[in-house]
């Protein structure tokens, strides 16, 4: 479990970390998002201890993450595998070096049998059991990511921590990846957490999330509680949803269905129901780890209101009227 | 006649290329091992380095520069005391070593310094987060991702070395360069000139090719 309390951080004059504080549980795949700029992947270097906090706390596993306690630092570091956005890959070593060099770190040798067993086995874990002895340069950014993927496992870590590693990949490979992040959190128990400006991300794998914004927490839970209807103004101009596009006479209702409400066929019963005509704005399906949630914005005539408003609560359909 | 000229023309040019090599190799030698040592220094105590310390950064680095900015011609005169403490002369192909030694040191001191600082930032964090150490990184990531850089400058090491061969000749050094000069040019004797020439620059080509070969491989 990583625990995280009231931490902060600033750069000069600049605080980019304002008092965030939030858990992440074991088993789970753990979502940071928010825009470049806010903190977030400060916030997993703090975790990782590759950069120091002002103040506050951050416990891994019952242990405080210090950088002054150059040992201590380095046996929690073991216990957190890290993958980044740009891969980094040693050049001049090919995949089974890379994956190996860890280990060698830490002074344990690669070339004993069990050792080699494992470097393949997590090869082919991450489906690169071909490319063994081929050097960085030879593949293709999501089989580079592959390859820090397995680098990232094999000192057994009980996290992995992800640095918008999906943001240099484009999206039929970021779907791969995160499959394989899936499969590793599900196999080997390992918790992830990911750190992403992509909604894509968040969508298809996370658990829970926490959504950063300037420094601070603005809101955290599960992604379809936190982006199906989203309050506050901060995140909806991150799902782009200002809805400056929507029209300006009669009012304008936004309607949510989530899990098996979506398959139910509200809004043409309620046409034929009222005997009204309305318009449909706006609509958008989205998938949150295979469940599927929608949201759709009609636009009705004044006068009907209530009447629209009063059918949608006896049909428990979550809305609500924006401007 | 012209057999005799010949034959002793191939064996001036023969003695003095094999002294050429003599100074090159040995320069080389001393002055990799000698410059590596504050490239390290440099790369580690530098502002983005694994362990920035500004002042040691920026004495070395004046240091380097102001070796650098010495006139080969002007450091070896300078230098004659020097030498004739480490090898007990001043005069001949050995003593114009350590000239040749000392003017390459803070060159190859900084094409080292810029060959290991290239070293993509992102890899060294990844090591950092998997616990390693600074001496562990310096080993098994700056230098070991630096050799390919760290050879090409070693290369452009040796041909200018070449170079300063010629002028090491001035301090009775000899080598093919001192011979083109004394023979082609003093004494007016153009095939001696001609021939020192293509010889250099048959020498630089191959070197050059060899350094192309080895930096493909090794990257």
């Amino acid at each position: 479990m990583i625990r995280i309390h009231n931490v902060r951080k600033s750069f000069q004059d600049l605080d980019v970390l304002k008092g965030i504080s939030f858990a992440i549980e074991d088993s789970e795949i753990f979502g940071i998002i928010g825009q470049s700029g806010a903190g977030k992947s400060t916030l997993l270097r703090c975790i990782n201890g590759l950069e120091a906090y002002d103040s506050g706390e951050i416990e891994v596993d019952g242990t405080v993450v210090s950088v002054k306690d150059k040992s201590k630092l380095k046996y929690l570091q073991k216990q957190m595998g890290m993958i980044f956005q740009g891969f980094n890959l040693l050049e001049r070593l090919d995949v089974y070096d890379n994956v190996a060099l860890p280990l060698k770190f830490w002074g344990i040798s690669p070339k004993t049998p069990e050792n080699r067993k494992k470097i393949q086995e997590l090869l082919g874990l991450v489906g690169l059991e071909d490319k063994v002895h081929a050097k960085p340069r030879e593949l293709s950014g999501g089989q580079k990511q592959r390859v820090a993927i397995a680098r990232a496992l094999v000192l057994d870590p009980r996290f992995l921590l992800c640095d918008e590693a999906t943001s240099a990949l484009d999206p039929e490979i970021t779907k791969e990846i995160l499959g394989l992040l899936q499969k590793i959190n599900r196999e080997l128990g390992i918790t992830i957490v990911i750190v992403t400006h992509q909604m894509e991300v968040v969508k298809q794998v996370c658990d829970r999330v926490a959504f950063l914004s300037d420094g601070v927490v603005l809101a955290e839970g599960k992604p379809e509680d936190l982006f199906v209807k989203p309050d506050r103004p901060e995140i909806r101009s991150f799902l782009r949803e200002e809805s400056n596009l929507l029209p300006k006479e009669g009012v304008n209702i936004q309607l949510f269905f989530s899990g098996e409400g979506s398959d139910e066929p509200v809004v043409t019963h309620m046409a034929r129901t009222l005997q009204r005509d309305f318009s449909i704005c706006w609509a958008k399906l989205e998938d949150f780890r295979e469940n599927v949630y929608g949201s759709l914005v009609i636009n009705v005539r004044k006068e009907d209101r209530e009447s629209v408003c009063a059918f949608l609560d006896e049909k428990k359909v979550a809305w609500e009227v924006i401007s | 006649m012209g057999i005799i000229s010949t034959t002793g023309m191939t064996k001036i040019i023969f003695d003095s290329l094999g002294q050429t090599l003599y100074m090159v190799f040995w320069s080389t030698v001393f002055s990799v091992i000698l410059g590596f040592i504050p490239a390290v220094i440099m790369t580690l105590t530098a502002p983005d380095g694994l362990h920035p310390i500004r002042w040691v950064y920026e004495v070395l680095s004046f240091i380097v520069n102001v070796f650098r900015s010495f006139p080969f011609i002007i450091l070896l005169v300078i230098l004659i005391p020097f030498t004739r403490l480490m090898v007990g002369k001043a005069i001949g192909t050995t003593a114009s070593i350590v000239p040749l030694t000392i003017s390459a040191i803070p060159f190859i001191a900084r094409v080292f310094e810029s060959s290991l600082r290239e070293t993509d930032h992102g890899v060294i964090e990844a090591a950092r987060s998997f616990g390693a150490s600074n001496l562990q990184i310096l080993l098994r990531v700056y230098v070991k991702e630096s050799i390919p850089r760290m050879l090409n400058g070693i290369v452009l090491l040796v041909i200018s070395l070449i170079g300063y061969s010629a002028m090491a000749g001035t301090v009775g050094g000899g080598g093919i360069g001192d011979i083109a000069i004394r023979y082609g040019y003093q004494q007016y004797k153009t095939d001696y000139l001609v021939v020192c020439s293509v010889i250099l620059i048959i020498f630089v080509q191959i070197i050059q090719m060899i350094g192309n070969r080895m930096y493909k491989q090794l990257s």
